[in-house]
């Protein structure tokens, strides 16, 4: 079956298919990494159509780059969102949090405290600045990636790490993997660790709230990677078709564990330009350019809110660290990328400019650093009073058999008290915490 | 686009000679994976980060450097499109061996297995078949969360038409996966992932054991089958039979072991089809039949199982056919040991059964 025939059915001689299958520019052992190829149009160069414009307005800007804070570390353009110093301060505030929480987990995991943690060095902008310019209850379905969401909600820093350690202070009674959260009270809905399914349902919640006539929006976040998948496409669809007030952000970082984001389709297209097919508002963003997202997010956000319709934004960003605390990116990427990466570092972007503009210096942002360290430090001593992972069993073994459904059906009420008594015979003395 | 220049060495792929090399799981699949591909060249594997990097378990190393890119290559992360490709690839001709890194992600992908693979040769009366395997990561114990962890075999054995494969030992890996990618039907073949490294005995809070001394890690090179459709006894006795697969085999010989007990363990090695024969001669032997799987209880395949005994052996039956699997909940994080059919569970339910 698989072998050719000699010549095609019209008996003309024709030319041999070939696959391509796309490969990054750099693989570990490149010392030569360059990424002039990639086009950075000046910072304030693109123009700003109207929130409420014909979504054919935008398609110029899907290919384009959004971007604000030049090299001159001032902001430039139509998409200066002209924050004052105290709001652009809040945010770096944000920035050194999440990078010390950052920090701080990744080394928990490494010290055997917990099985897994992610960090998002490098996207701070996409999930800080973002959601600043959201509402606090404009509903989030965030991926795995948007710890900085819930810092700028102000999510106690204890109730993360006690979800990380799942151990007895976790909400989530200690049943979901390590940063996959949840809180309600914060429009934050659970993380999935099944990719991209979030996507279709903020849609859905963002037509529930048009079908009651309220007042908030919807915001998700996926990777790029995670737009192959069939949710991404549903989402997008339901979105166009019933113009839901809803914001898609898609994080390209460029990997989706070792693969490159041609294997998202990123060699032939932009992501921002699915939009075009879709028939919605797209936005491609300068990922690193805090002030950059959050005119995005913002143009988005006021989009939706004025029944304008849904809006797809790509930032462009890189993931300067490893996926996961699984993953040893070198394995399959140069080293080098990570310094080469031509749109900088979020935070450091953010600070050179309030230094620029004579509301900020080097000693006020070392001492905020230090702060940032000292308050995840103390906490975390805090959280690992109520136990760590793998060091005892923190829930009540009852705990594994609730909220399987609202009430416990006789089954479950069997299995429940077999692993009572499964415990007694094991840990006789009551289990170790 | 550049092509890269050097590419790091693969770590595996290539495995120590002799007849007496020992090898872990993941370097048994892997060992499959270059035999198969190295005797058919319509043997092609993908999926998501199985190209380059050679799969997140590296089960798939090497094999991109020694056969190319358009035969080990990477995918997008759609399981729905990978499975889909698949069943493409192989109405062409080719022999699809598509990754789906984890078993608790292929559900994007269960339409195209079910609605499709399953059924192809079925609705066009033989003129179409999809021989393709699908290899997948299954079963907890590595605090993965439920979403690393699910067991969801009795989902394929329910659907008509596709084979469901679980090897328990490198040995077996090796054979099994040669004998799937070699058969014309689609497959799904479930890689207990608790045990790549070792086997695992079910007690999580004793030192880890790996492969080296355990004699079913010795593994031949080249090319050996083993038949699907035929179950393994790993131990012979007259107390009861234990029916089981992947990682609790190990775990159900330890418990028999500590216990004293004498008993035919059946590593099953394929649910569907299954080795009723194997099944039938034991249970009538013994009288006694202990079913272990790690998946959920309800719908499980342990019902399929207890149903075929009760069928075909309830006359020769001392007691009732006792069923030991994971609870009725997602798999929980931190109490991971709690939901795991472990010792103490084992142990309970042998000692009623032998009682009974
Ligand atoms: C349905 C599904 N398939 C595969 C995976 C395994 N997986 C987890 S993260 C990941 C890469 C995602 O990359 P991307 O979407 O780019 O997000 P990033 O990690 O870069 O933030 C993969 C393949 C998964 N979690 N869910
Ligand atoms: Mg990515």
């Amino acid at each position: 079956m698989a072998d050719r025939p000699k010549r095609n059915a019209d008996g003309k001689n024709q030319p041999h298919l070939t696959l391509h299958v796309p490969e990054p520019s750099y693989r570990p052992d490149a010392d030569d990494v360059d990424f002039s190829a990639i086009e950075i149009p000046e910072a304030g160069a693109q123009p700003r159509p109207d929130e409420a414009c014909d979504p054919e307005e935008t398609h110029g800007l899907c290919t384009d780059l959004i971007r604000v804070l030049g090299d001159d570390n001032r902001a430039h353009g139509p998409w200066d969102p002209k924050l004052d110093p105290d709001t652009l301060r809040e945010m770096l505030h944000h920035f050194a949090l999440v990078r010390a929480f950052d920090e701080r987990m990744f080394r928990g995991q490494r010290q055997g405290k917990t099985s897994f943690y992610m960090k998002c060095t490098g996207e701070e902008a996409t999930s800080i600045s973002t959601a600043m310019a959201l509402q606090p209850d404009d509903m989030v379905f965030p991926s795995y990636r948007q710890q900085g969401v819930l810092i700028v909600r102000g999510y106690p820093l204890i109730e993360m790490i006690n979800q990380i350690y799942s151990n007895s202070g976790d909400k989530l009674k200690g049943r979901q993997l390590p940063i996959m959260y949840s809180s309600r009270e914060h429009s934050f809905f659970s993380i999935s660790g099944n990719l991209a399914t979030q996507t279709p349902q903020a849609v859905g919640w963002a037509m529930a709230s048009a079908i009651k006539n309220d007042t908030r929006i919807a915001a998700t976040w996926v990777g790029e990677g995670s737009t192959a998948e069939n949710d991404f496409h549903a989402a997008c669809t339901f979105a166009s078709v019933y113009q839901a007030p809803v914001i898609l952000n898609v994080i390209n970082n460029q990997w989706a564990i070792s693969s490159f984001s041609g294997f998202a389709g990123g060699e032939q297209a932009t992501f921002a330009s699915r939009a075009i097919g879709y028939g919605i508002a797209g936005l491609r963003v300068d990922g690193n350019d805090p002030l950059a997202c959050y005119a995005a997010e913002k143009w988005a956000a006021d989009r939706a809110r004025t029944n304008a319709g849904p809006t797809l934004i790509e930032f462009f960003t890189y993931r300067a660290e490893g996926h996961s605390t699984s993953d040893d990116p070198s394995g399959y990427r140069s080293a080098q990328e990570r310094e080469a990466w031509p749109l900088g570092d979020p935070v450091v972007r953010l600070k050179n400019h309030l230094i620029e503009l004579g509301e900020w210096d080097e000693e006020r942002q070392a001492e905020m650093d230090l702060k940032a360290a000292e308050k995840v430090k103390k906490d975390t001593k805090e959280g690992e009073k109520n136990g760590i992972l793998g060091h005892g069993m923190h829930q009540p073994f009852s705990t594994m058999f609730e909220d399987v459904f609202e009430e416990e059906p006789w089954h479950l009420r069997e299995q429940n008290e077999q692993a009572e008594s499964e415990r007694e015979t094991k840990y006789p003395d009551g289990v170790p915490h | 686009m550049s092509e890269t220049k050097d590419k790091p060495k693969p770590k595996q792929g290539r495995h120590a000679t002799g007849d007496d090399r020992r090898l872990n799981m993941i370097e048994a699949i892997n060992d499959a994976l270059d035999v198969a591909m190295g005797r058919d060249e319509n043997v092609v594997v993908f999926g998501e980060d199985a190209g380059y990097f050679g799969g997140v378990f590296r089960c798939t190393a090497g094999l991109q450097e020694k056969y190319g890119k358009t035969r080990a290559f990477d995918t997008p992360i759609s399981e729905c499109g990978i499975i889909a490709a698949a069943i493409g690839m192989g109405a062409y001709g080719l022999r699809p061996v598509p990754e789906i890194q984890f078993a608790d992600y292929i559900y994007p992908g269960y339409d195209q297995i079910i609605s499709e693979a399953a059924r192809i040769r079925y609705r066009s009366a033989g003129e179409y078949n999809v021989p393709m395997t699908v290899r997948t990561p299954f079963g907890g114990g590595i605090f993965g969360g439920q979403t690393h962890s699910q067991s969801p075999e009795s989902l394929f054995t329910h659907a008509s038409g596709i084979k469901t494969v679980i090897p328990a030992t490198p040995y077996d890996a090796k054979g099994l996966l040669i004998s799937c990618i070699e058969d014309n039907d689609p497959v799904i073949f479930f890689e207990p992932k608790r045990i790549y490294n070792g086997p695992f005995d079910g007690f999580f809070d004793r030192p880890v054991q790996n492969w080296k001394s355990h004699p079913d890690s010795v593994v031949p090179q080249g090319h050996y089958s083993i038949p699907l459709g035929k179950a393994r006894l790993v131990t012979e006795g007259d107390q009861l039979t234990v029916l089981t697969y992947g990682t609790m085999v190990h775990v159900a010989k330890a418990v028999l072991e500590e216990k004293g007990v004498e008993a035919d363990i059946l590593d099953l090695r394929t649910l569907v089809p299954l080795d009723i024969e194997a099944v039938e001669k034991s249970v009538k032997k013994t009288g006694r039949c202990m079913i272990v799987h790690e998946a959920t209880r309800t719908s499980g395949f342990g019902a399929e199982l207890s149903a075929l005994v009760q069928e075909r052996c309830f006359y020769h039956l001392e007691a009732p056919i006792a069923r030991v699997t994971g609870f009725d909940t997602p798999y929980p994080h931190s109490l991971e040991w709690a939901f795991f059919p472990g010792p103490v569970r084992i142990g309970a339910a042998l000692d009623k059964i032998l009682k009974d």
